[in-house]
């Protein structure tokens, strides 16, 4: 039994996302819409010792099979996270997230004379994966390149409670 | 009819190939001469401009009016943008009321989202510090004229490369041809890394230097291009840069004998007037070529022959 599982009991029904990057737990939930006011039970552990990782931090969501397309976000900021679907206390399903090539109506231009970040129009925001490892965006509109840190800057600010 | 160019949006001049471009050349050599033709008859072109301009503005006015269309023109001043209509809602309406829009925006990116929006094409005049295609193929369509070929040439550009859209678009199109580029500016107002890595991504053969004397001599084009103030968030930072870099006489003697100066225009206080009347000035031919040229675009566009 590893260490978090004696701290958080084993979920009946739901989505166990594992091997999350110590310290962004929070951001998962942000980049999956969760902010605990839809009623889910949500457990979360943070800095709990792993073999692949160091640290890490799980995130569990009771009775909700989190939708394919919102945990491709996760490749975002932890790339190497590991999904389960667990039905009747059993894993039904594992999940791999994988990169879109395109990022659309998550994260934000950060060149302010961007058609993309004028308030007034009706436009997402759309960027290209130039890179996966290390990240790097390039925004479709003004072309400027979003690189890692400054992804990671803008999550762990929306995840800000 | 070619239906490369038919109905076709313009936006970037990465998205147009050599055998396009040289179409487009062609044509332009026919409208050389041609004052009025009545081709365009009954198409209403807009104008939509949000940013000063004069050239660009002016020339496709007359472009299109020598073809026989009719221009409404749009400004920034007087259009309801300034009331706070998105310029979504903007180009939805002349999208209804006219058979093309031509805009230009302080706004990156507003071109492509105009295309998204519209089904007239639209021709991006300027988009913030991004694209200005239709100089870019001005400026080719100058060297052609001038050299009679558009590659092994060293080509130098001049001055402001962090923010002048004109030299940007120039430099993504020399590139398309096998030609040395020389990105000579201050080190404040080197090329953006973007379009650097782009570059570098085709194989593009640039070098960047921040001193013009080093290598004036190995030059066969100088294209020189303003300080854009109005693109700088710190105006501190503007006059720090304010004058670190001119062209004159002086700064040409060692330049090659046929070698030609162009330059988008505006020009402020980096191009002196005493090269106007030099042989090696281009930069009025260049400007006038926008006649036709645009005159050739408009045709093109709109499916219409010579």
């Amino acid at each position: 039994m590893e260490e978090y599982e004696m701290k958080v009991t084993k979920i009946k029904n739901g989505t166990v996302i594992d091997h999350i990057p110590a310290g962004k737990a929070l951001s998962v939930l942000s980049l999956l819409e969760l902010t605990g006011k839809e009623g889910y039970t949500i457990a979360l552990v943070m800095n709990v010792k792993s073999r692949k990782l160091g640290i890490k931090d799980v995130v569990k969501v009771e009775n909700l099979e989190i939708n394919p397309n919102l945990l491709n976000r996760l490749a975002l900021i932890a790339p190497e996270a590991t999904i389960n679907i667990i039905r009747d206390y059993k894993v039904y399903e594992k999940r791999k997230i994988a990169l879109q090539d395109v990022v659309e109506n998550i994260l934000k231009c950060n060149n302010p004379t961007c058609i993309s970040r004028q308030y007034n129009e009706p436009i997402i925001s759309s960027f290209r994966v130039i890179s996966k490892k290390p990240l790097k965006l390039k925004c479709n509109y003004c072309m400027r390149y979003l690189n890692e840190s400054e992804v990671i800057e803008q999550i762990v600010e929306r995840s800000k409670f | 009819m070619n239906m490369n160019w038919f109905n076709r949006d313009i936006i970037t001049i990465e998205n147009f190939s050599r055998e396009e471009l040289e179409h487009l050349f062609n044509i332009a050599d026919k409208y050389m001469n041609i004052k009025f033709k009545d081709s365009l008859k009954g198409k209403i072109i807009a104008n939509l401009f949000l940013e000063p301009s004069t050239r660009t503005r002016v020339s496709f006015e007359v472009a299109a009016k020598r073809l026989g269309a009719e221009v409404v023109n749009v400004t920034g001043e007087y259009a309801s943008i300034k009331k706070g209509e998105s310029l979504y809602d903007t180009l939805k309406m002349l999208d209804s009321y006219c058979d093309l829009i031509i805009i230009r925006s302080p706004i990156e990116g507003s071109a492509q989202f105009a295309a998204d929006i519209c089904e007239h094409p639209v021709i991006n005049a300027g988009d913030g510090t991004l694209n200005h295609p239709t100089q870019a193929m001005i400026d080719l369509y100058t060297i052609k004229n001038t050299f009679n070929r558009l590659d092994k040439l060293n080509i130098g550009v001049y001055g402001d490369l962090k923010y002048g859209r004109a030299v940007v678009s120039f430099i993504l199109a020399i590139s398309k041809y096998d030609n040395k580029i020389y990105a000579i500016s201050p080190e404040q107002l080197k090329i953006r890394n973007e379009i650097k890595d782009e570059l570098l991504n085709k194989g593009v053969k640039i070098e960047e230097f921040t001193n013009l004397e080093h290598v004036i001599s190995e030059l066969d084009v100088l294209y020189v291009t303003r300080l854009q103030k109005e693109r700088f968030v710190d105006l501190a930072e503007y006059e720090r840069v304010r004058g670190s870099y001119k062209l004159d006489l002086k700064s040409l003697e060692k330049s090659k004998p046929n070698m030609i100066v162009m330059h988008p225009l505006p020009r402020v206080e980096e191009l002196t007037y005493e090269l106007d009347s030099t042989s090696k000035q281009a930069y009025f031919r260049q400007a006038k070529f926008g006649i036709p040229l645009r005159m050739a675009i408009l045709s093109l566009i709109f499916g219409v022959e010579v």
